[in-house]
């Protein structure tokens, strides 16, 4: 993406760090901690995208078809890449991660299953995801979304992204977590 | 059928170019491929253009354009009767999610021909 994106001056946070335990609008008990590699924690993650709802796909991801949920996981669950899964027990009800850029920076994106939407764990979602990056060293991150998407916005919004691009269909956004070095 | 391809928009990858020109000679017995010329590596372009003409066997007029380049596609296809616009759809952030640049989005916006977006 742009190599010259600019990124809000004032830094947010500070944020939440995983793991995080809380008990969402419906009552159920979620904690979010870190991906941690295992068999036992893929196959769930595969598994709430596969059952995702077509229609909050959003800029091709997730994908349709299992195989290439599994390929494109394979990519954003990789050793370079940070990831929080929220749990409802074994089932995995959300996924946040931030995928480096190649240019010291990362791009956020945030997945929440249908029937855990609307409860409040979309926010601790993305809140300890950069209190994670945080707590790793990263200083700035940024996402897009598409321009329709007010929900989605406003929650960006809320934790401190700020519109830095109209590219055409989507929005750029970033925020700052850390000053410069 | 008579078929315009654009190459050159931002991050235009020498492999969506190798489809989106692929693609059009299944639709088009005609083609042009016209040269989005970019403020630079407007050569590379070429040379990946060529490249792909040859190693395909493909025959087509290749034309460099200047200016806006959606609002020249778009003009170009009108005033000189192509059916349909090829473009490269988009291209893909560390994460996969696809953006499209400005120049698609004029180009699906304005254009009076069909438009097709290669994945």
């Amino acid at each position: 993406m742009n190599s010259d994106r600019r990124y809000p001056e004032a830094v947010s946070g500070p944020f939440e760090q995983p793991p995080v335990r809380f008990t969402d609008r419906e009552g159920r008990d979620i904690e979010i901690r870190p991906y941690d590699g295992s068999e036992a924690e893929y196959e769930p993650v595969v598994e709430m995208y596969v059952e995702f709802d077509p229609s909050d796909r959003a800029q091709g991801i997730p994908p349709g078809q299992e195989s290439r949920v599994r390929t494109w996981l394979d990519g954003i669950l990789a050793e370079d890449c940070y990831n929080l899964i929220a749990w409802d027990g074994d089932t995995a009800a959300g996924h946040s991660t931030l995928v480096p850029d190649g240019d010291d920076d990362y791009e956020l994106a945030i997945f929440v299953l249908q029937e855990y939407q609307g409860a409040g764990i979309g926010t601790h979602l993305i809140e300890s995801l950069l209190g994670y990056g945080c707590s790793e060293e990263i200083n700035c991150v940024w996402l897009t979304v598409e321009r329709w998407n007010h929900a989605a916005v406003s929650l960006y919004e809320k934790v401190g992204f700020e519109t830095t691009g109209v590219e055409s269909f989507d929005l750029e956004m970033a925020i700052r977590i850390a000053e410069d070095d | 059928m008579n078929v315009l391809v654009g190459v050159g928009s931002p991050n235009d990858s020498p492999a969506a170019i190798e489809r989106a020109i692929r693609r059009a000679t299944r639709v088009g017995n005609e083609l042009t491929v016209a040269i989005l010329d970019p403020e630079t590596a407007t050569d590379e372009l070429e040379a990946t253009v060529t490249a792909t003409l040859d190693e395909h066997d493909i025959t087509a007029s290749t034309r460099h354009v200047a200016g806006q380049p959606g609002s020249e596609l778009v003009d170009i296809a009108e005033s000189e009767g192509f059916d349909e616009i090829v473009l490269a759809g988009g291209q893909t952030s560390p994460m996969g999610k696809i953006t499209i640049d400005k120049t698609v989005e004029f180009v699906v916006l304005n254009a009076h021909t069909t438009v097709t977006l290669v994945r």
